[in-house]
């Protein structure tokens, strides 16, 4: 007993070092966590969360009789389905293309320039999108463009049709070079043996491709997607807010659950407060429960890359 | 793993030249624009070669009050404090965790980590930011916010367990050293490498960080780069509103190189990382697979 008395005294010098980190998860994490309470209360500023009158599930069955809740759930997870699916298939040929290059320096330059946007922020990204879809001047509007195509000028910013793509090509050019990179490294660990044996077997490239690096990308792509998948209800806001410049002609394709949240926070009063805190605390529940289901799914398939 | 096949190799070189070509040439098309002169681009739009260049924009960014050069202070402060804070405050949180047989360790490992897991929305972190720790329009909401990152934190931990052998810190307490003492002139030197890739992340998290003074900035004062940038895009407007010194205003003479100038802010503000991003390119790419490392 007195050893293990001494023993946690000894210990209070480590313990101390947990305080400031403690401290901040506590008022940025969790103190929001007992806050959502709010989303079963009619909010207003003045009151608080704690001040605030209960009004039970008064705020979620609004919110299931909010049309654009529904639209940004059904765009959240569309555009996740796409992104998920297309990221996967790009990035993994991405880095088997990249493995195939003999020289190391050029190698070494083109990952390099290909991961290079994901470092930028998404507002500097909206400007990179706007020099080429602004009305008046954008490049895909300049003379020589519009003359080339015999067209007329396009407002980008109100083409609600064409965000779906314009979205996915940005999200494309910011992530494809950081997700082949991860895949790059776990080609790496691949024994080199199989590709010398492969070789004298008289295999082809092509061959050793399908046959070697792939199946051994298996495990990591399936564990890399189902963690995806557990993140199918949130989404980059910055992607869907900055690039789309908050246009209100394009909400209809490019509003997200987390736009939504923040918009009906912002600009729509009390109503909207209570529709923002809902849909937040919907959009937290559902993505606990997904991202516990996947890691569940993960744990069975390999338990070493199981994130708990 | 090599192609054999002279032609295959050539066109798998061609396709990734092609590929710099898509992820260069956004970047140069800003860079392009910002010095180009503003009558060239009201006639003919965004050119890759433009017929007249100028340095219009740039010399309008500098003398005008749009705030720019505060901006670059407000976001040099708060990276270079929030970095050291947040580097600071994870490794403290770290180091216990990586001892081996310290009570409580699973439930300072969680308390983290479920963070990751579920959060408490926009609003209520919103309101109680606001409303309860009152700081709306502090400069504390750029550093606190972003300090502690849990995912970082067990990457650290991680690393310590793995690369420092305890039996080193057994013998540095055999002398008489503090655990603090151990952290800061043992732990922290052999952590090096993991230390300055998080150290890196954090400076990009802070420098490029608009979602913070986003919601909680409303003092043009408090103003960085990002957000300066992102209230330019919403409001147009606000360019040729901006207050201008009568020298500035009467060398412009209400011709304001409106679209250079919103490209030339773009530079100012991407420019440093685009300086660095070579030379530190290796931590950059460290960065983005220490992750893989098991927590």
């Amino acid at each position: 007993m007195n050893k293990r008395l001494t023993r946690l005294r000894n210990d209070i010098p480590l313990y101390m070092m947990f305080i400031p980190g403690f401290a901040l998860v506590f008022l940025f994490s969790y103190m929001p966590m007992f806050g959502t309470i709010i989303a079963f209360k009619q909010i207003n500023m003045r009151d608080g969360i704690f001040g605030s009158p209960w009004v039970g599930l008064e705020n979620f069955r609004m919110l299931m009789n909010n049309s654009n809740a529904w639209l940004a759930l059904r765009n959240t997870v569309l555009y996740n389905l796409v992104f998920i699916s297309t990221g996967v298939v790009f990035a993994v040929t991405l880095a088997v293309l990249l493995s195939l290059i003999k020289n190391k320096l050029a190698s070494k330059v083109y990952q390099t320039i290909y991961i290079m946007p994901y470092f930028l922020s998404m507002v500097i990204i909206a400007y990179i999108v706007y020099a080429f879809l602004n009305m008046e001047s954008g490049f895909l509007n300049n003379t020589a463009f519009v003359n080339l195509f015999g067209g007329e000028k396009v407002n980008w910013y109100t083409k609600t049709n064409a965000w779906p793509v314009i979205l996915f090509i940005v999200n494309a050019w910011k992530t494809i070079g950081y997700s082949s990179i991860v895949y790059l490294a776990a080609m790496a660990g691949i024994d080199p043996g199989l590709y010398e044996a492969a070789t004298i077997d008289g295999a082809s490239t092509w061959k050793k491709i399908i046959h070697i690096t792939l199946p051994s990308l298996k495990n990591i792509v399936i564990i890399m997607t189902i963690m995806d998948i557990g993140r199918i209800f949130s989404s980059d806001f910055g992607l869907f807010y900055n690039v789309p410049m908050d246009s209100g002609a394009l909400y209809p394709t490019t509003m997200v659950m987390n736009t939504y949240v923040y918009n009906m926070m912002r600009g729509a009063g009390a109503a909207g407060s209570g529709l923002s805190a809902a849909a937040s605390m919907l959009q937290s529940v559902l993505g606990f429960i997904m991202v516990v289901s996947a890691n569940a799914v993960v744990r069975k398939i390999d338990r070493e890359s199981a994130m708990f | 793993m090599e192609i054999s096949n002279k032609f295959v190799n050539a066109l798998i070189h061609l396709l990734f030249l092609a590929l710099v070509v898509v992820f260069v040439f956004p970047i140069l098309l800003v860079i392009i624009i910002s010095f180009t002169d503003q009558s060239t681009i009201n006639n003919f739009g965004y050119q890759i070669i433009p017929a007249q260049t100028s340095l219009d924009a740039y010399r309008y960014i500098f003398t005008s009050d749009m705030g720019v050069g505060h901006a670059y202070l407000v976001t040099i402060g708060s990276t270079v404090c929030g970095t050291l804070i947040s580097v600071m405050v994870m490794a403290l949180y770290a180091y216990p965790l990586s001892r081996p047989g310290l009570k409580g360790k699973g439930f300072f490992t969680f308390y983290i980590f479920f963070t990751m897991l579920f959060s408490g929305g926009l609003l209520a972190w919103y309101i109680m930011v606001t409303k309860y720790y009152h700081m709306g329009n502090t400069i504390l909401a750029l550093i606190l916010p972003l300090a502690m990152s849990p995912w970082y934190t067990i990457i650290m931990r991680t690393f310590f367990q793995t690369t420092i052998p305890m039996s080193v810190i057994e013998s540095a307490k055999i002398d008489g050293a503090g655990e603090m003492k151990i952290l800061i002139s043992l732990v922290l030197p052999l952590a090096k490498p993991a230390i300055a890739t998080i150290a890196l992340f954090q400076t990009l998290a802070y420098w490029n960080d608009w979602f913070n003074p986003m919601l909680l900035i409303t003092d043009k004062n408090l103003y960085n780069l990002q957000f300066l940038l992102q209230v330019m895009m919403k409001n147009i407007q606000m360019l040729s509103d901006s207050a201008m010194s009568a020298e500035v205003a009467s060398r412009f003479a209400g011709n304001i190189p409106e679209d250079a100038v919103r490209m030339a802010l773009c530079v100012v503000a991407m420019g440093p990382i685009l300086i660095v991003y070579p030379f530190f390119q290796k931590y950059f790419i460290q960065g983005l697979t220490i992750g893989a490392v098991k927590g």
